[in-house]
C-alpha cells in the first residue's frame, strides 16, 4: 500500500494541492484566501499536467544532424514538449483570471470598505 | 478565394478589432460602435458562408498554418458548428445595435470603450468554441469568452461587483475541471484533436481514467452552462450586469455550453459510451428534471423582472439538457431546434427587460401598472415572447417543446414528458403573473375599495435603436416558428451527431 502511495506520488501531491484550493475556494470567509484557494486550484492543475511530462534522464526535443548523418530517434531520449507548452497557456490562462479577480477585489473594498463576505452581505442588506 | 477563409475570419476579425476599438475609443468614442458593427457582420457572413459552403460540400476542415492534423490545430466545423456561429453572431449583432442607447444611458462614458472591447472579445470565444476541433483550444477560447463575460458583469449596477467575484470562482472551478479531463485524456491517448481522440478512445472505454476524465468534462460544463445544483452564481450575475450585456450572454453562453456538451459526450466520446458504458444520460435527464422544475418554481417568487427571466434560463437550460440526455433522434432534434429557439427568446425578453429600465428606471413587476399603455410596442413583444418561453402555437417555442416531448415518448420516459409539461404550465404561470399586471389592472382596489381613476398614461416608447432589435427578435421567434420543418430538414437532421 505505502509503496503504491509513494510510487504515484506526484498525482497524490497534485490531489492534495487541488483539495487545499477547493476548501479555501469553498469554506472561506475572506475574497482574498478565496482567491489564494483559486491559485493553488489552477497550479495543482498545471503541476500535474508539468509532472505527466517529466521523465529521468532525457533531453530536451532537439534533434541534430540531416540526411545520412540523423541517427534513429528513441522516443524514451526525449521529454515531450506537449504538456509544457500546454500549461505554458493555462498559466497565461491563470495569469488573467488572478488579475480580473485582483481588479474586482480593488472594487469591492473601494465600495464596501472591507473584504470580509458576511460584512459586505450585511452592508448590501442593509442598504 | 476569399469562402475558403471563412473559419478564420469568423474568428480573427473580431479579435483584432477588439484591440483597435481602446485606441480609437480614446481618439473618438463615437467611432468604437461602428467597428463592432463591422466586425459582427463580419462574422455573420462567414457563418452563412460557412452554413453554405457546408450544406453544398460537406464537413469543413481548416487546418491552421498549413500543419496536418493531429499535429496542428484543425478547426472542424459541420451542420453544428456553423448553426451554432449563426446563432452567437447574430444575436450579437442585434445587441451591439441595441447597446447604443442603453450603454450610454447605464455606463460612465469613459467606460463605452472598455465595455465593447469586452463584448467583442467575449463573442470571439465564443464563435472560437464553435467553430475549433481541438479539446484543448476550446479550454482557452471558452476562457476568453469566461473573462470577458466577468469583466462585462462587473461594470454593471450595484452588487454587480460581488456577483461577479462569485461568477469568478465558479467559473474558474469549470474550466480547470474541464482542464483536468483534457489532462486525463491526453494522458492514456497522447492526442488533443477531436476527431483522433474519437478514434483513439474506443479501445480505452475499460480504463478509469476515460470514465473520471468523462466526469470531469461534464461537471465542467455543466458549471459553465449553469446547469441545476451548479446555477448559483448565474442569477446575482446576469441580473445585475448591464442589460446590454445580459441580453447578450444570457441568450448566447449557455447555448455555447450546451453545445459543448453535444460534442464532448457524441462525438470526442461515442454515443455508446455515454449511454450504455456508464449512466450518463439518465443523470443527465434528472438533473435536468430538477432544474426545469426548480427554475420554474424559483421564477415565480421573484419580482425583478431581470431576476425572474435568469430562473427561467435555468430552466431552459433544463430542457435542452433534457433533449440530450434523451439521446434519440427526437430528444436531439429538440434539442438542437431549442438552443436556437431559446436564444431568440432569451434575447428578446432581456431586451425587453432593458428598454422597460432604460424608461422607467426599475424593474419591479410591481410597478407596472399601465405600462400597455406607455410602452405598447415593447409590451407586445413581451406577450409573444412570453407565449413561446410557455410554448403556444405558431411561436418558436412551442416547436421544440413538440420535438422534445416526441423524444420523451419515444424513449419511454413518460416521467419527462410530464415533467416538460408540468414546467410549461408553471412558466405559464409566470409570465401571466406580469401580463396581468401590465395589461388587466382592476379599476377597482379590491383591498380599499376606492375606484381608480382611469389614469392619464402618455405614449413614451424606448427609442428607435432599442425597439428594432426587440422586433427583429419578435419575428424571429414568429418565422422560426413557421419554417421550423425547413430548419430541420436543412440543417437539423444533418446535425445530428453521428451514430443515432
Amino acid at each position: 500500500m505505502l509503496e503504491y502511495i509513494i510510487s504515484k506520488y506526484n498525482y497524490w501531491m497534485y490531489i492534495v494541492l487541488i483539495l487545499i484550493g477547493f476548501y479555501a475556494m469553498m469554506a472561506k470567509n475572506n475574497l482574498m484566501k478565496k482567491l489564494i484557494g483559486m491559485g493553488i486550484f489552477q497550479w495543482a492543475i498545471i503541476f500535474y499536467f508539468m509532472s505527466i511530462g517529466a521523465k529521468k534522464g532525457a533531453t530536451t526535443h532537439i534533434i541534430s544532424g540531416h540526411g545520412a548523418t540523423q541517427h534513429i530517434v528513441r522516443a524514451v531520449d526525449f521529454v515531450n514538449p506537449l504538456p509544457s507548452v500546454l500549461m505554458l497557456t493555462a498559466i497565461v490562462v491563470g495569469v488573467a483570471t488572478t488579475g480580473i479577480s485582483l481588479a474586482i477585489l480593488i472594487a469591492i473594498y473601494r465600495r464596501y470598505g472591507t473584504l470580509e463576505e458576511d460584512e459586505i452581505i450585511k452592508k448590501e442588506n442593509s442598504k | 478565394m476569399i469562402s475558403e477563409q471563412f473559419p478564420a475570419l469568423i474568428v480573427v476579425t473580431p479579435l483584432i478589432l477588439s484591440f483597435f476599438i481602446p485606441v480609437v475609443g480614446w481618439w473618438n468614442r463615437k467611432l468604437c460602435l461602428p467597428i463592432v458593427l463591422i466586425a459582427l457582420s463580419v462574422c455573420l457572413v462567414s457563418a452563412f458562408g460557412i452554413l453554405d459552403t457546408v450544406i453544398k460540400h460537406g464537413t469543413v476542415h481548416y487546418r491552421l498554418g498549413n500543419w496536418e492534423p493531429p499535429w496542428g490545430i484543425e478547426y472542424v466545423i459541420d451542420h453544428l458548428n456553423a448553426y451554432v456561429a449563426i446563432i452567437v453572431s447574430c444575436i450579437a449583432l442585434l445587441v451591439a445595435i441595441y447597446s447604443k442607447k442603453s450603454v450610454e444611458q447605464e455606463l460612465p462614458e469613459h467606460k463605452i470603450p472598455q465595455f465593447y472591447t469586452l463584448f467583442l472579445l467575449n463573442i470571439t470565444g465564443l464563435l472560437g468554441i464553435t467553430v475549433t476541433g481541438d479539446v484543448f483550444n476550446l479550454y482557452v477560447l471558452l476562457e476568453i469568452a469566461s473573462f470577458s463575460a466577468y469583466g462585462l458583469v462587473a461594470i454593471g449596477e450595484e452588487g454587480a461587483l460581488v456577483a461577479s467575484f462569485r461568477y469568478v470562482i465558479m467559473g474558474t472551478i469549470g474550466a480547470c475541471l474541464y482542464l483536468l479531463g483534457v489532462g486525463y485524456l491526453y494522458i492514456v491517448t497522447g492526442s488533443l484533436n477531436m476527431a483522433d481522440l474519437a478514434q483513439l478512445l474506443p479501445h480505452l472505454y475499460h480504463s478509469k481514467v476515460v470514465l473520471v476524465a468523462f466526469a470531469f468534462f461534464m461537471v465542467g460544463i455543466a458549471i459553465k452552462m449553469a446547469l441545476f445544483p451548479l446555477h448559483v452564481w448565474l442569477p446575482d450575475a446576469y441580473t445585475h450586469a448591464p442589460s446590454a450585456v445580459s441580453a447578450a450572454i444570457a441568450a448566447t453562453m449557455t447555448k455555447v455550453g450546451a453545445y459543448v456538451m453535444i460534442r464532448i459526450m457524441f462525438t470526442v466520446f461515442k454515443p455508446y459510451f455515454s449511454i450504455e458504458t456508464i449512466p450518463a444520460t439518465t443523470i443527465l435527464g434528472w438533473v435536468a428534471v430538477a432544474a426545469m422544475i426548480f427554475g420554474s418554481i424559483l421564477a415565480i417568487a421573484q419580482s425583478d423582472l431581470k431576476r425572474m427571466f435568469c430562473y427561467i434560463l435555468l430552466a431552459e437550460v433544463g430542457y435542452i439538457v433534457m433533449g440530450i440526455s434523451l439521446a434519440n433522434r427526437m430528444g436531439l432534434t429538440g434539442a438542437i431546434l431549442h438552443i436556437l429557439n431559446d436564444a431568440f427568446m432569451m434575447a428578446c425578453l432581456f431586451l425587453v427587460a432593458g428598454a422597460i429600465m432604460y424608461k422607467m428606471g426599475t424593474r419591479d413587476i410591481r410597478n407596472f401598472r399601465y405600462l400597455h399603455r406607455k410602452m405598447p410596442f415593447t409590451m407586445a413583444a413581451f406577450t409573444i415572447a412570453a407565449l413561446s418561453v410557455i410554448g403556444i402555437p405558431p411561436t418558436c417555442g412551442f416547436f421544440s417543446k413538440w420535438y422534445l416531448i416526441l423524444g420523451a415518448i419515444y424513449g419511454g420516459q413518460w416521467m419527462f414528458a410530464v415533467v416538460l409539461v408540468l414546467s410549461s404550465l408553471l412558466s405559464a404561470v409566470v409570465f401571466f403573473r406580469v401580463i396581468e399586471k401590465v395589461y388587466f389592472e382592476p379599476t377597482v382596489d379590491i383591498h380599499n375599495g376606492e375606484s381608480h381613476e382611469m389614469v392619464e398614461v402618455v405614449r413614451d416608447e424606448a427609442p428607435l435603436s432599442m425597439l428594432l432589435p426587440i422586433f427583429i427578435t419578435v419575428a424571429g421567434i414568429m418565422l422560426l416558428g413557421i419554417f421550423s420543418g425547413k430548419i430541420i430538414s436543412t440543417v437539423i437532421q444533418f446535425a445530428i451527431p453521428a451514430g443515432f
